[in-house]
């Protein structure tokens, strides 16, 4: 095995960090969902929902996919694409008239 | 030692498998090459022959249904299996010799991505045999394009051919960033990269992340079409400008996929010809970048006349105005790397000036379309013509030609003729304004696009038969062009290794390369290795190689999945499970195949 | 060249595929974007057709979510046991992986039929003809990928998958995690914001 496999292995989480964000993500589903049943929570639930699982994403990018350990040049490639396909749904949301500012 | 016939057959079969099976990027390279040209003649045809219908008022040269034909698979092919694939061989061939590699991240990929290619543009141009070829122009706006007014297989070839299009450009896309980033020699900083691979690689992410939006309305296309689904149909409530929005937010980046190569090509030649570095190398990079970033947001500008309303229509505007900044920038920094140097008009010289001139009248009219209410009266009519053939023929085409003299030598060997290139040259440009000048006019008369004829009373009888007048003074260009590559390849002067005294890395090692490119990876020193006193080393390379390297036998899996996903291709076309299953089969043997074979970069 | 001298030899120090599959993961979020986007620009505006609110169901998606969630687990802790030679439990997980990865598109079966059953078609209406395509494109990666673990796990079994070959392990598992983000993204989208 090389060193820079190595190299990446002292960087990358242990199993402790991967079982620690499955229980974050499973808590998160259980309050994303518990918050979808409860009626006081209605008006704010796209706020609420898109910031609970934007979390899990990042989540999930950031540790089992090892973005934040790995080179940067990863995040880089992942990010700018992220970014645009927001942005055009963001601009497509607008143009159907789906939001309006 | 007299060689036997059975023995001779054998090396032939040989040297034409080895093509087929062949992973060396200079090869592929040769392969879209040519590939491209030939579709390039085909696109020159089909305009070819609507320019003889339009040459005159009321004429009858072919029927509307043709006329239809003819203008979407010029559209198409011209951009997907032309002008995409000519730049595509420029990548090929010269990128990694650019930055000192020996061939591609994936080599295989590399391959798969040509054989899908050529597949794909034949499997379209196939509708011609069976009188189905795409009529719904090449930005096949919906619900045009739906069972109900888009009857037969029209249609259909042109979305799945071009589905299998864009998987052969999205590999591509993949590949080429890779090896861009992760193979340059040593000390071939990002920012001491010749333009050219700059420009490859900003291209290569335009092309990997518009592709899919496109795949994503062809998806939609399809399924309507095929499985009933709703996206594009208005009763069921959807909305045609979905079509519309997804197509352009692809559309506008894809004509920066179809000049920003051919603005990297001009980057090349100019500065060697005016014996002077690139002025303001950064500038030239930093506005590359910005294109493809601004490009996201200026779609819409294709849409003025749909009624977005004023704020959409303004935002738009001011992003398209916006876009011209680093677009037109990089024009300075041509004339300004010309002023003051030695300038050598050389045939590739010419093309890269030409170049220049056209794209600076093509520039022009974008801006004035970039005002909505100008375009209002502008938009399907002859001024967008004129518009986009300055930049895509004036543009594009030129530069594209710029690079075939400028590196034809380095890739046979041979140098073309520069009394004949003269010739081809100006019938070119000539020509192209004949064609396209008239038409900024005659569109503002009022002749819309994609008409077949026109009425005799528009007075509009002269400019027409100009224009056609035009188109085959580029033809016979064209032809010129190809007396020259005839003429040249067995009489042609034998090239050195640096005919043009070029500064950049492909100039170091002979013409034609050998197989594995440098006899020793270089270090790197500058940005203009062969210009520099200390531009890399070891100066010179080596002939021969001190040790030996081992290069790859070649590949038949890329071409076997490249077939499968042509199978499965025309399963779907046809309705047929069977051939699609069979092809789908095909396709994943390949991939498995391809995955578990020894294959040693 | 063994692996190793390929890395070393690289611009960056990084391995190229994996750098390619991070392209290629850039690339697909620019798929999955416009097919999310044209799901949300079509909400609401069918004219036929069960609703949203008629016929999503939450609990049963949300024990698939979960299913999704906890496969991502699985694949990670299988690199760790590639990663670190561990052939037994590197079969484990990845073995445990593709079942989850089975078990939500039996999840997804499930509910296509239920839906189809009660009315809900790809023809019906503007949500039918949205939803079955975004997350059956969803669905057909998930598919891709179980056959992609399978065949990592058959390698395995051949004795072709230590530790000198756990980037495979790491590129199936790259795809794998974008897989189920682009989940995340669907069940918040399309089942909980309904």
């Amino acid at each position: 095995m090389s060193e820079q496999l190595q190299h990446d292995e002292q960087a990358h989480p242990g199993v402790g960090t991967y079982l620690t964000v499955a229980g974050v993500l499973t808590v998160i589903t259980l309050v994303e969902v518990g918050i979808f049943y409860v009626p006081a929570f209605q008006g704010w639930l796209a706020p609420v929902l898109l910031t609970l699982s934007a979390t899990k994403f990042v989540l999930v990018v950031g540790f089992y996919m090892h973005l934040k350990t790995d080179h940067h040049l990863f995040r880089v490639i992942f990010t700018v694409p992220l970014l645009i396909a927001v942005a055009v749904m963001v601009a497509l949301l607008f143009l159907f008239g789906v939001v309006a500012l | 030692m007299a060689s036997s016939a059975p023995a001779d057959a054998m090396r032939l079969r040989s040297r034409i498998w080895s093509w087929v099976t062949t992973t060396d990027h200079k090869r592929i390279g040769i392969l879209y090459g040519v590939s491209a040209f030939a579709f390039f003649l085909v696109g020159g045809l089909e305009a070819l022959i609507m320019r003889l219908q339009l040459a005159s008022s009321d004429n009858s040269v072919v029927s509307a249904e043709t006329f239809n034909e003819l203008f979407t698979m010029h559209g198409t092919t011209m951009v997907f299996l032309a002008v995409m694939p000519l730049s595509a061989a420029f990548f090929n061939f010269v990128v990694p010799l650019q930055i000192g590699a020996r061939d591609v991240a994936f080599p295989r990929l590399n391959a798969f991505s040509y054989w899908v290619f050529l597949l794909g543009g034949l499997f379209m141009n196939v509708s011609f045999l069976v009188g189905a070829a795409p009529n719904a122009g090449w930005f096949g706006y919906a619900n045009l394009t739906s069972t109900q007014f888009s009857p037969g297989l029209h249609v259909d070839f042109w979305a799945i051919g071009l589905q299998v299009l864009g998987i052969a450009s999205i590999a591509a896309g993949i590949n080429f960033i890779v090896t861009i980033v992760n193979l340059r020699a040593p000390g071939m900083r990002l920012m001491r990269m010749p333009v050219f691979t700059w420009m490859t690689l900003v291209t290569q992410f335009i092309v990997v992340t518009a592709f899919p939006v496109i795949t994503a309305a062809l998806v939609f296309l399809m399924f309507d079409r095929t499985f009933g689904t709703n996206f594009y149909v208005v009763a069921a409530g959807g909305d045609v400008l979905l079509w519309q929005h997804l197509f352009w937010l692809f559309g506008h980046p894809e004509v920066y996929i179809l000049i920003l190569p051919a603005m990297g090509i001009v980057s090349e030649v100019v500065p060697t010809f005016s014996r002077k570095p690139l002025f303001g190398y950064a500038v030239v990079v930093y506005s590359g970048l910005l294109i493809a970033i601004l490009g996201w947001g200026v779609w819409a500008h294709h849409m003025f006349q749909v009624g977005l309303g004023p704020i959409a229509d303004s935002v738009f505007a001011a992003t398209t105005m916006l876009i011209a900044i680093p677009t037109g920038v990089k024009i300075f920094n041509w004339i300004a790397t010309m002023w003051g140097g030695k300038l050598n008009f050389t045939t590739a010289m010419l093309f890269s000036v030409g170049f220049i001139a056209m794209f600076i009248i093509g520039g022009l009219s974008g801006v004035m379309h970039a005002s909505p209410p100008a375009d209002l009266q502008q938009t399907d009519t002859y001024f967008v013509v004129a518009h986009f053939h300055y930049v895509l023929v004036g543009g594009a085409v030129l530069g594209l030609f710029s690079g075939i003299y400028y590196w034809w030598p380095k890739v046979f060997g041979r140098m073309l003729s520069e009394s004949i290139g003269k010739w081809h040259f100006w019938l070119t440009m000539i020509g192209a304004n004949l064609t396209f000048f008239p038409m900024h006019f005659i569109g503002l008369l009022g002749m819309p696009r994609r008409i077949y004829t026109y009425d005799a009373a528009l007075g509009l009888d002269t400019m027409n038969l100009v224009a056609t007048l035009g188109a085959f003074t580029m033809a016979l260009g064209t032809l010129v062009f190809v007396g020259n590559v005839l003429w040249t390849w067995r009489k042609g002067e034998a090239a050195a290794a640096n005919p043009w005294d070029g500064a950049m890395l492909e100039w170091a090692i002979p013409s034609p390369p050998p197989a594995y490119n440098f006899s020793v990876t270089p270090t790197v020193k500058s940005r203009l290795p062969l210009w520099s006193e200390d531009g890399y080393e070891p100066k010179p390379l080596p002939e021969d190689p001190p040790e030996p390297i081992h290069l790859p036998d070649g590949s038949y899996w890329p071409p076997v999945t490249a077939v499968g996903i042509i199978v499965a291709a025309a399963g779907l076309l046809t309705g047929s499970l069977w051939v699609a299953l069979v092809g789908i089969g095909v396709l994943v043997v390949g991939i498995y195949a391809w995955a578990l074979e020894p294959f040693e970069v | 060249m063994t692996h190793a001298e390929a890395t070393h030899q690289t611009s960056t120090g990084l391995d190229s595929r994996k750098i390619g599959m991070w392209v290629f993961i850039g690339s697909e979020c620019l798929m999955f974007g416009s097919l999310i986007s044209t799901y949300l620009v079509y909400h609401g505006k069918s004219v036929a057709g069960p609703t949203t609110r008629e016929i999503l169901n939450i609990p049963l998606t949300s024990i698939s979510t979960f299913v999704l969630l906890m496969s991502s687990l699985a694949m990670v802790l299988a690199l760790a046991a590639v990663t670190r030679n561990d052939i037994v439990w590197s079969r484990v997980w990845l073995a445990t992986t593709a079942f989850l990865g089975l078990v939500f598109l039996g999840f997804q079966a499930f509910e296509f039929t239920t839906f189809v059953r009660e009315g809900l078609t790809l023809q019906v209406s503007l949500f039918g003809s949205t939803f079955f395509v975004l997350t059956g494109t969803h669905g057909a990666h998930v598919a891709v990928g179980v056959l992609w673990l399978v065949s990592l796990l058959v390698r395995s079994f051949q004795g072709k998958l230590g530790a000198e070959k756990a980037l495979n392990v790491e590129l199936a598992g790259l795809y794998w995690h974008f897989v189920d983000v682009v989940w995340i993204v669907i069940f918040t989208v399309v089942y909980l914001l309904q």
